[in-house]
């Protein structure tokens, strides 16, 4: 079923979206909109399913209830193709992963010439211009493992960006750097909310998701128990356990 | 607290031999264990000319000029013919084949999303891993026809050419299991990120996963090449002109029984010298990925 979309109807819809890992439910009917070119911050205690509603998004992980729509595309329709929505929905991991057999160049590389079998010297350009964007100049011949976590990090962005997504995820994705790397990579993270990307964060940075959220959700046993703009939800939250949970990390 | 430095139980790397690969078979065989295998067939040798001193009285030719005289026979197989130790190569060569090739494809078998597949697979894999080396080639020997009629063209298969299928099944089930540990050993990290890039199932395996697992299926993969070399005087006992069976040959011709123990040992120092480097290797490609991964 395809319904048209248009840019003015969310870009990512969630609704009543249930998940279970054999007896344990880890979201409990979770709701939320995305619009296009707006900055979701998801942040919460750890086990909270703030990673699992990610990787719902891109299909990684099945639904057992409820509805997500990209672009006006049920995710969990049977039918869809996973492909196809995984062009539009660039995703980035917590553990970097990238492929530790390829150069940085060839890892931003490898998806635009293998899945969109576009042209290699048109890729090699855009990934040169990605490498350079990510501030990674001169590492495109470095292998994974001769880069730090925060330059493999910047390159899996890219790595992201080379397929041209709608929407971007972003899964803890500096929980395990060095906190003086942290920064290149929220830097980088930055530019692209400000060039108008769509992007889903979960994050432990609070400072940063204040910084840049357009909205803030904070999920907590697998429900939404707040959510709102920065400037309210970080100052006047009304639930015991958002405020419990702000005043230990702030 | 006690520093590194004063830890009396601190472990020390080992230090990696410095020379590089060119200087490989040097290292192989070091002085040590070409001590041991000259050392060993020496032993033997003199033993036999003790043994012919004490029982016979020698008119006849010396052990070792007799070693000599069958060498080229055992090596590479009667005149104008392919046989010997060269034979036993071949098969070694051609099984790793076959066996590498199939093994592959039964291993993706093993991993297949389809249970079907998988339980066919699995069933291959575990009858051929589980079954002794000889009962297989005997069982192909007796399946296999001599010759097949396809079309106008018949095409002979030798008893040498039978032997090495026989041989190669039990390597294929064996690479299988090694194909299937070493995809299963790639972090999950890689499958996901391939996945959230649109790659399918197909390319990950090929263009993501497969290629980091060649780096750790070498050193298993040699392990079993070894292995099969080994065996490969089993083809002796199904009628094959391979090293074991000229041994047999020559010794029969011979009829002196001071030369069995140090024919038998020229037979082994062959193995031996073919197979110990490859040991060798194995180990130091073992301890080189070992650190990487």
């Amino acid at each position: 079923m395809t319904t048209a979309w248009t840019p003015d109807q969310p870009i990512v819809s969630i609704k009543d979206v249930h998940k279970s890992f054999g007896p344990i439910e880890v979201l409990k009917g979770v709701s939320l909109d995305v619009r296009k070119g707006e900055v979701i911050c998801i942040i919460g205690p750890s086990g909270s399913g703030k990673s699992t509603l990610l990787r719902c998004i891109n299909a990684l992980v099945p639904i057992n209830q409820g509805s997500i729509k990209v672009e006006g595309q049920e995710v969990h329709d049977p039918a869809l193709d996973k492909l196809e929505l995984r062009k539009k929905v660039g995703m980035v991991f917590q553990s970097y992963n990238l492929f530790p057999h390829k150069t940085a160049l060839e890892n931003v590389m490898m998806a635009p010439v293998h899945v969109l079998k576009r042209p290699k010297e048109e890729v090699e350009a855009q990934a040169r211009r990605l490498i350079k964007k990510v501030r990674l100049e001169g590492k495109e011949d470095a292998y994974p493992g001769e880069l730090s976590g925060g330059q493999q990090q910047r390159v899996a962005i890219a790595r992201s960006l080379a397929m041209n997504p709608d929407i971007m995820l972003f899964d803890e994705v500096t929980a395990a750097l060095d906190p003086e790397t942290v920064k290149e990579v929220l830097v980088t993270i930055r530019e692209l909310a400000e060039e108008g990307m769509t992007c889903v964060l979960v994050t432990h940075e609070m400072g940063f998701a204040r910084e840049i959220g357009d909205h803030i959700y904070f999920t907590d046993r697998g429900i939404i128990v707040e959510h709102g703009p920065p400037a309210t939800f970080f100052t006047s939250a009304s639930d015991p356990r958002t405020r419990a949970f702000l005043s230990q990390i702030l | 607290m006690s520093t590194p430095a004063s830890n009396p139980i601190l472990i020390q790397p080992v230090p990696a031999p410095a020379q590089g690969e060119s200087g490989f078979l040097a290292s192989a065989f070091t002085p040590r264990a070409l001590g041991i295998a000259l050392g060993m067939v020496a032993c033997l040798a003199l033993a036999g000319e003790a043994w012919a001193q004490l029982t016979v009285g020698g008119e006849r030719p010396g052990i070792l000029a007799t070693l000599w005289k069958w060498t080229p026979l055992i090596l590479l197989g009667p005149p104008r013919e392919f046989g010997g130790f060269a034979l036993n190569i071949l098969v070694s060569f051609l099984a790793m084949a076959i066996g590498t090739v199939s093994g592959l494809a039964l291993g993706l078998g093993l991993i297949s999303k389809f249970a079907p597949v998988r339980s066919v697979s699995w069933a291959i894999t575990q009858f051929f891993r589980n079954s002794p080396w000889l009962v297989l080639l005997f069982f192909v020997m007796l399946l296999t026809p001599f010759q097949m009629r396809i079309g106008g063209v018949t095409i002979p298969f030798p008893a040498w050419f039978k032997a090495t299928i026989g041989l190669a099944l039990p390597i294929m089930a064996n690479i299988a299991e090694i194909v299937r540990g070493a995809v299963n050993s790639i972090p999950t990290g890689q499958w996901e990120s391939a996945e959230s890039l649109a790659f399918s199932r197909l390319q990950t395996l090929w263009r993501i996963i497969l290629p980091q697992c060649v780096k750790r299926m070498i050193p298993p993969w040699m392990n079993w090449y070894a292995i099969l070399t080994m065996a490969t005087p089993l083809i002796s006992i199904v009628g094959v002109n391979d090293a074991m069976t000229l041994t047999q040959d020559a010794l029969a011709s011979e009829q002196r029984t001071e030369l069995l123990m140090p024919m038998y040992g020229m037979l082994l120092l062959f193995f031996f010298v073919y197979c110990y480097p490859i040991a060798r290797w194995t180990i130091r490609l073992e301890r080189k990925y070992a650190v990487r991964n």
